[in-house]
């Protein structure tokens, strides 16, 4: 295609009307009459055996009309999986338990349900539920936990519940050859996905005795998985998706829904469940800590020479998405540089702490701390600039990861991308308060956008031209806020050469709309944007033959523009789209098409050292920022933040802008302030009082700098940019701040008492 | 427990209802009213999701009782457009790319009318302190000012 007309243009969104209206319904914003209100019954401890449940006199309550527990539950025990095609084995399909039975994990396992027909019986309900606990030690620190001896948190005889490793090259020679070594321990914290909209969602059986569950997800496959926990066919349960407020992959496991269809098919009545704020903090997922221990050698020019890396990540009660975030965080542990002797060990560790699973960057934000902070500590002991130490040691294009081995093929941006963001900074700014001190630092990077190729991912869309000129299209896309579903409809109305107003789309029903895969692991730009293309080009070759055909010219010299079909360099020689459609319609052409995009398929490797391609392409990135901190407050302002991303091609530079400045963000409020403390399994962080996310007024404008080489895997040459955006903030902003006080934070977040403390620290050693 | 009535404008329509003492006005909005625009994120005034305009002042509907605006005027956010023209700050949101869950939206969009009818001149910072209450988890703010900054009157810097 010669111009482009709505892609890459920063127009704005489909759905974007009927929210500034407040039109758009959410999960929550729908009722159905006689619907039923439902609760969950919570463990009140962390570690604890269940010797009896007695519901008895919750039942007898007047109004409650279903208490479930685990004995309840047709199948109780599954495996997690997510809507993943091939068979990947028992190292990611953990144990998936709908309800606590005979020992609770977590403070906040579901112990028991309750529908009843309002609100305020059904909490009711939750208090006349009798648990007898026998309280048990539990274990709630992984290093701990992965000791011979531990409490044993599940029914295995082991805590260690994924190991990984990579290696190239010797690092006992590598050391050797090193004229700096640098050894350290980092520690990171459990973190809160804090969308607005928590979870849940509304279930009810329809006419066909199909559960239907209307939800907030970001994998609408798990209805295999509700399916599996009650016994029933697959094709007996839907979900239909609905635009989420949120999900940063806190909404990527199962939720409410296995809880929703258990009651609904028990009381044949609909059944609503949402979660409370406090609900959300203290039983849902989080984003794992790590401790990170690191030996980087490098020689007197700054060249590195050897890495080893060993990971520890807390997986909490149960594995979920645990072995797989730690699959990211093995791939990326020695970041964007050519490192010739490199070893990584990672572990992950079941605890009596809540679960983690997917959180925004999906294991690359916390190893990302560690190797950016020594390459800035290298850079400082071996007097080169942030910039050039990373100039020295970035990976170029042909290159190939440090850990695994993958090879770039495509344009690796790593030198532009740093350059530009540190050039962006400009002059540094004066500061007048002689407390107040001013740093810059640096941090660049790699993410993988689309997920692990063994486990073979695809996409389908459906699209179909109406005689009208409007376009149907159909597509099991989730869209959790980033602007999935619009970036589908702007690829057919440029193919189409129609306005977006013309086009409806259907998205996120397992029923009615191919199944697109999940809203997770920045892939559906990628998949569903090339199934998207795909489907929308097959349509466009048939318009433009039958058009060729009608006009007696080449298929080549045709374009559709503003819906008409045009001879190219002739423009006043055309034909209305609508004139062509009839003529396909009269010559029985079929003006829809569902196709199936796939992404590049390998097997699973070994895991005790992953070699070769583990994912389809890599988004390459880097960050600056200049802060200001307050030396006798420990206060940090951010007053540059630059973020500069190679995304391929910006289908919708305004949405690409809002990832990039909504990932600078969501990374500062880790660097910075945001910790869910849990004390001995116990959640101290139960709001946003306590759980603190930056604010309007807490953080600068972020200057985003849009680098499109046109060479990523997905249409028009477009990368993902979702989790990449917010995956190296964090040590930018810790190279900062070690830039303005001479202190290094190993330990987030860095809280202004952190930085006080090691302020005094460092006074005192001098 | 007894039932009181009550009488208000929502949107510019009388209405009137019966509600309990305890009754929080968003459950009133979104569960009598079928105003679902204005959003449950906290439930204890931390987030803002739930902002409505109670005389033309933006109050958080979660901690409001549904008794205490008897005799009062609300707004939300399906009441700023006229028909199918939409509010300027609706505008300003939509085109400034401010929207992307929207979940945070609605209380943006009020609490940003009422700063601007307040301030018509607010500046940056202005803009940045009366917008703290309304958390947002996707934009990082930085479309959200932009847009609140291209409502304003006449533009200076701080």
């Amino acid at each position: 295609m010669s111009e482009f007309k709505i892609v890459g243009k920063p127009i704005p969104r489909d759905d974007a009307w009927a929210k500034v209206t407040g039109e758009l319904k959410y999960a929550d914003d729908f009722s159905l009459p006689g619907m039923l209100y439902a609760k969950v019954l919570r463990s009140k401890y962390p570690a604890a055996k269940i010797i009896s449940i007695n519901t008895a006199k919750a039942e007898k309550l007047n109004g409650v009309r279903a208490v479930l527990t685990a004995k309840d539950v047709p199948h109780n025990e599954t495996v997690t999986r997510f809507g993943q095609s091939s068979e990947v084995g028992k190292g990611f399909e953990g144990l998936y338990r709908v309800l606590a039975d005979k020992k609770v994990r977590f403070m906040g396992e579901a112990v028991a349900l309750v529908a009843a027909d309002t609100e305020e019986i059904a909490e009711k309900a939750l208090d006349l539920i009798e648990v007898n606990y026998e309280t048990l030690p539990g274990v709630f620190d992984p290093v701990e936990a992965m000791k011979p001896g531990a409490y044993l948190v599940g029914e295995n005889n082991s805590n260690i519940i994924g190991q990984f490793g990579c290696s190239q090259g010797d690092i006992i020679k590598g050391f050797a050859e090193a004229d700096i070594i640098i050894e350290d321990t980092y520690k990171v914290p459990f973190v809160d996905h804090a969308y607005l909209e928590t979870e849940g969602g509304i279930a009810w059986i329809d006419d066909y005795g199909v559960i239907n569950i209307r939800v907030g997800s970001q994998v609408i496959e798990h209805f295999r998985d509700v399916a599996d926990v009650l016994g029933l066919s697959h094709n007996k349960v839907r979900y239909i998706g609905t635009m989420m407020g949120g999900g940063f992959g806190g909404k990527e496991d199962i939720t409410v829904e296995a809880y929703l269809a258990l009651l609904t098919w028990k009381t044949k009545k609909p059944v609503r469940l949402f979660y409370t704020r406090e609900e959300s903090i203290l039983c849902h997922s989080k984003r794992h800590p790590f401790v990170m221990k690191y030996k980087v050698g490098a020689k007197k020019d700054g060249k590195l020479v050897a890495l080893n890396a060993e990971l520890i990540s807390d997986a909490g009660a149960y594995p979920y998405l645990s072995p797989w975030v730690n699959l990211y965080a093995t791939v990326n542990a020695a970041g964007p540089y050519c490192i010739p002797n490199v070893k990584v060990r990672t572990y992950c560790v079941l605890t009596n702490n809540t679960f983690t699973s997917a959180n925004r960057g999906f294991g690359a934000p916390q190893p990302n701390v560690v190797y950016e902070s020594l390459m800035d500590e290298l850079a400082h002991k071996l007097n080169i600039s942030p910039l050039e130490i990373r100039r020295r040691n970035c990976l170029t294009t042909g290159k190939s990861l440090s850990t695994t081995g993958q090879v770039f093929k495509t344009y690796v941006a790593l030198p532009e991308v740093a350059e530009k963001a540190w050039e962006a900074l400009g002059e540094l700014a004066k500061c007048e308060d002689k407390n107040r001190k001013v740093g810059r630092g640096l941090a660049i990077g790699l993410m993988s956008y689309g997920r692990m190729t063994f486990l073979h991912d695809s996409s389908r869309c459906y699209v179909r031209l109406e005689s009208d000129g409007s376009v149907l299209i159909r597509s099991g896309i989730p869209d959790l806020g980033g602007g999935q579903v619009s970036l589908l409809c702007q690829i057919v109305a440029e193919e189409l050469g129609i306005p977006m107003s013309k086009i409806k789309i259907y998205y996120s029903d397992t029923a009615l709309t191919p199944l697109a895969g999940t809203t997770t692991a920045t892939r559906q730009t990628y998949m569903s944007g090339n199934a998207t293309l795909k489907a929308a080009r097959k349509i466009r070759k048939r318009i433009i033959s039958k058009a060729a055909e009608l006009l007696n010219v080449n298929p080549d010299k045709l374009d559709i523009i503003e819906e008409k079909v045009i001879v190219k360099y002739n423009q006043s020689q055309y034909l209305p789209l609508v004139e062509v459609i009839k003529a396909c319609n009269t010559a029985g052409i079929e003006l829809f098409c569902e196709v199936q995009f796939n992404a590049p398929f390998t097997i699973v490797p070994d895991l005790s050292n992953i070699r070769g391609m583990t994912f389809p392409d890599f988004t390459f990135g880097a960050q600056a920022v200049e802060v200001a901190v307050d030396t006798e407050t420990g206060q940090v302002e951010i007053l540059k933040l630059i973020t500069c991303y190679d995304v391929g091609k910006a289908i919708n530079p305004l949405s690409v802008e809002g990832q990039m400045e909504g990932g600078s963000i969501y990374g500062m409020g880790y660097a910075l302030m945001e910790e869910v403390i849990i004390e001995k399994g116990i959640t101290m962080t139960p709001s946003f009082s306590e759980y603190i996310i930056p604010t309007a007024a807490d953080v600068p404008d972020v200057k985003a700098i849009l680098v499109e080489s046109g060479g990523g895997l997905g249409p028009y040459g477009a990368k993902g940019i979702g989790e990449p955006a917010c995956s190296i903030i964090a040590p930018a902003i810790l190279n900062a701040i070690y830039d303005a006080i001479g202190v290094r934070i190993k330990n987030l977040p860095a809280t202004p008492e952190k930085i006080i403390r090691a302020l005094k620290k460092e006074y005192f050693e001098k | 427990m007894k039932k009181i009535e009550i009488e208000f404008i929502v949107n510019g329509k009388k209405r009137r209802i019966f509600v309990k003492p305890n009754d929080l006005l968003i459950n009133i909005i979104r569960n009598d009213l079928y105003l679902t625009g204005s959003k449950y994120g906290c439930g204890i005034g931390e987030c803002g999701a739930c902002t409505v305009l109670l005389d033309g002042e933006p109050v958080l509907s979660c901690l409001t009782l549904a008794v205490t605006v008897n005799g009062k005027e609300i707004t939300t956010i399906e009441g700023l457009a006229k028909g199918d023209e939409l509010h300027p700050v609706q505008k300003a949101f939509l085109e400034n790319g401010a929207v992307q869950c929207g979940f945070c939206t609605p209380g943006m969009i009020l609490t940003a009318t009422a700063l601007l009818k307040e301030n018509p001149n607010a500046t940056e910072n202005e803009i940045r302190d009366y917008m703290r209450g309304n958390l947002c988890r996707c934009t990082g703010y930085v479309q959200i000012v932009k847009a609140i900054k291209s409502c304003v009157a006449e533009q200076k810097s701080d």
